[in-house]
């Protein structure tokens, strides 16, 4: 931002030509208004999102439990001690992490995978016009727009084995399972988890790609269908390609977002969730507030945000790199 | 990398930061000087009906001492945190509510109030409460970190017609006849008992009660964890059980963890139930009084060597009040008043619950049949839970290990003595 404005002021000052600058000074003065206005952002942002991280950093080296968390100054610092303990895989807290971590993987794969899919398919069946298109885009926006406590707290009781819509209209209604399945504890509290995110964030992916397809021009589908192009071929030709840095985003986004979901699980299940569901924010949480350890919570969150930081790195040159190749 | 990938790169780390930036809630309290906030727990059938109950009762506060208290009822599920958020932030409310398990582990973190004998003068001395109630405000040899507020204890609820119609004529005194009875009285859509299955709190409270009968204990005398001895393995084997092997829980209460086991106790849907003063959470919920019985808890028929006479917990609710409250004589003031002879009788008369008052104790109003079989088994056969620092992480994890092995036997899993010793130690080895 404040490198466009010193630009654009170099461009009204100087000559309209490019050259000749020697007579003037190579740079105007600077003005103070740029940063001014970015003032208030960069504090609301070393207070929201800087601060709290390196405080976490902090504690995740000291041994926070309930006899300091009054007062930190009284904590030990332990040093790395934390992430020894938790990243020790032959201890239960690291087998635990490791477990859990697995769970989250898949999960966030799975989660991320379908709604794109489902998104994608959603959107590009919506790009012709046609009656009732408004009625049925915002019908799939819905689940993004409901609050999240709401509309997971519903899915909890759909969930049910007794009295569960879901129950009901499998086993009584359709008579496809014989015994009523638990959802909410046991194996299948991964799908039921996996069913809910991606009914939530699919939305999203679904608004993106919408977005995205608005900035193809008729013209290429045109050009494609003259060709002879049917409409596979035109989606893997023309769509996929020119949809290529929505998706780069949208894909790292949902990536993030579900990594680090909490509010699904933790509602879902209600704070601890079934081994087989057990979300690395959710096993966070149980680490910190429910054992009172926050030290341990801490130390687990930054090695965490580290992976979650390669991953994006590696994400980024990687899609960086075949771009320039291409 | 160009500026705009760097962009994305700065925007993806701020989105990745969250976690490491988990924190406690603050609390806007009043700030004037007549103003206190007041969290109580979750005693009656909603937070609504708790408020209702408690505002005039906080209105006649007013009336006599010109201090105004805002109350907020919380809920279990969020109590602890909620604490925990307050002691760590030195915000939020005046006087809280804890369940009274939980005393030594709040004591620990020092953000309690001491009840020291100067302190305890102020609300009327130490000679007031219940010396077994008392006890459970704080680890031994310690200034109470909080007051008893109410009392409670475990008892056995038994549905009379379903007792009568399966031809049983007196509840249940061992777990065997629980067993023995609960197979009679499972069937047509009815089951033998109901336990909160998923609620770790109520898992852990179980596994105490059961633990203590075979002989067992959580923690040894120097506070750290035992949870894998042979007779923890056998109570905790003992408890699931009653799910696994004898099959008169339905296996849906491995769900469970919203009083939903009261709920199918009051429909009709299990005959039987373990549960703290349900009565009036049955009225709540249109079951009327004589329909069903009270016990004792069962003990087991033959204990093994060095089991417990034992069968509920010293259960209850103290009142604590934090020691960054602005306003520490007007939160000992409320403390006084809501131990006063004219409250207890009120509160604990609405919420089944006992008197932890001496003086209120022998009041008319705690002579019901349900009420003796509460006051019976705290003189004589209640026992309070480890009153060590670690307490509320054993309910956590304890608890939720069984609620794990619920979940396996509701699946149909074995439960063997081993999975459940591996269960355990587990457990165990989260403890610091």
């Amino acid at each position: 931002m404040a490198i466009t404005t010193v630009h654009d002021a170099t461009g009204r000052d100087g000559p309209p030509r490019g050259g000749a600058p020697q007579n003037r000074p190579r740079r105007p003065r600077r003005s103070l208004l740029p940063y001014l206005l970015l003032a208030p952002a960069v504090v609301l942002e070393l207070a929201i999102h800087v601060v709290p991280m390196l405080v976490g950093a902090w504690m995740s080296l000291l041994e926070l439990t309930q006899f300091h968390i009054r007062d930190w100054s009284t904590a030990p610092f332990v040093g790395t001690e934390n992430y020894r303990m938790v990243l020790d895989l032959d201890s239960a807290a690291g087998a635990e992490l490791l477990h859990s971590f697995q769970v989250t993987v898949l999960y966030t794969v799975c989660s991320v995978g379908l709604s794109w899919v489902l998104g994608t398919t959603a959107a590009v069946l919506l790009q012709r016009p046609f009656r009732g298109r408004g009625l049925l885009r915002a019908l799939f926006l819905t689940p993004y727009a409901l609050p999240v406590y709401t509309a997971v707290i519903t899915w909890s009781f759909l969930f049910q084995r007794d009295n569960g819509l879901v129950n009901h209209v499998l086993v009584d209604q359709l008579q496809l399972l014989g015994d009523r399945p638990f959802w909410l504890i046991g194996d299948n509290s991964f799908v039921a988890l996996l069913i809910v995110s991606v009914w939530r964030s699919w939305p999203f992916a679904f608004l993106c790609v919408m977005a995205g397809l608005q900035n193809i021009p008729a013209d290429l589908y045109e050009a494609a269908a003259m060709d002879g192009a049917g409409f596979w071929r035109r989606f893997r030709s023309v769509t996929l390609p020119m949809l290529r840095p929505v998706n780069l985003v949208l894909l790292l986004v949902l990536f993030l977002w579900t990594f680090n979901d909490f509010n699904t699980p933790y509602v879902l299940f209600g704070g601890s969730a079934p081994e087989q569901a057990d979300l690395v924010s959710i096993h966070i949480y149980r680490s910190s507030f429910k054992t009172w350890d926050f030290g341990s919570g801490s130390a687990m969150s930054v090695a965490l945000l580290l992976f979650l930081l390669l991953v994006t790195a590696g994400y980024l040159l990687l899609t960086n790199r075949r771009r320039n190749d291409a | 990398m160009s500026r705009r990938r760097l962009a994305i790169l700065t925007a993806a780390v701020l989105a990745a930061a969250p976690l490491t930036a988990c924190g406690g809630s603050d609390d806007p309290s009043g700030g004037s000087a007549k103003t206190l906030t007041y969290w109580a727990s979750n005693q009656g059938a909603s937070l609504e009906a708790d408020k209702q109950i408690l505002q005039p009762e906080l209105d006649r506060f007013e009336q006599q001492t010109g201090i105004k208290v805002n109350v907020e009822v919380v809920p279990w599920s969020d109590l602890l945190n909620r604490l925990l958020a307050a002691a760590t932030s030195g915000q939020g409310p005046d006087v809280v509510n804890i369940g009274n398990t939980w005393s030594a582990s709040l004591q620990a973190t020092g953000a309690m109030v001491e009840f020291d004998d100067a302190t305890l003068a102020k609300v009327g001395g130490r000679d007031r409460f219940v010396p077994a109630a008392l006890a459970a405000a704080g680890a031994p040899g310690k200034p109470p970190a909080a007051v008893p507020l109410y009392s409670l204890a475990y008892a056995l609820y038994y549905n009379k017609k379903a007792f009568a119609d399966a031809g049983i004529t007196t509840p249940p005194t061992t777990w065997e006849q629980v067993a023995e009875l609960g197979r009679k009285l499972t069937g047509d859509g009815r089951w033998g008992l109901a336990v909160e299955g998923a609620n770790a709190s109520e898992n852990a409270h179980h596994a105490f009660t059961f633990s203590q009968q075979y002989g067992g204990e959580w923690f040894d005398s120097a506070g750290k964890p035992t949870f894998d001895t042979p007779q923890n393995v056998a109570a905790v084997k003992r408890y699931v059980d009653l799910m696994a092997t004898d099959k008169i829980i339905n296996p849906s209460n491995a769900e469970y963890a919203q009083n939903q086991s009261v709920s199918d106790f009051a429909n009709g849907k299990a005959a039987m139930l373990l549960w703290q003063a349900a009565g009036a959470n049955l009225k709540s919920q249109n079951m009327a009084a004589d329909a069903y019985g009270v016990a004792p808890v069962p003990f087991l028929a033959a204990p093994p060597a060095g089991g417990r006479k034992v069968n509920s917990m010293v259960a209850g609710i103290n009142i604590a009040v934090f020691k960054h409250t602005r306003n520490p004589d007007a939160a000992l003031e409320f403390v006084k008043f809501m131990t006063s002879d004219a409250e207890q009788v009120t509160l604990n008369k609405t919420y089944g619950s006992l008197p932890p008052v001496t003086t209120a104790a022998s009041d008319p109003a705690f002579t019901a049949p349900e009420q003796k079989v509460l006051q019976a088994t705290l003189a004589t056969t209640a026992a309070p839970l480890p009153q060590v620092p670690d307490e509320s992480t054993f309910e956590t994890l304890v608890g939720t290990a069984i609620k794990e092995l619920f979940a396996d036997a509701a699946s149909g899993k074995p439960v063997t003595e081993d999975g459940v010793r591996q269960k355990l130690s587990k457990a165990q080895q989260q403890m610091r």
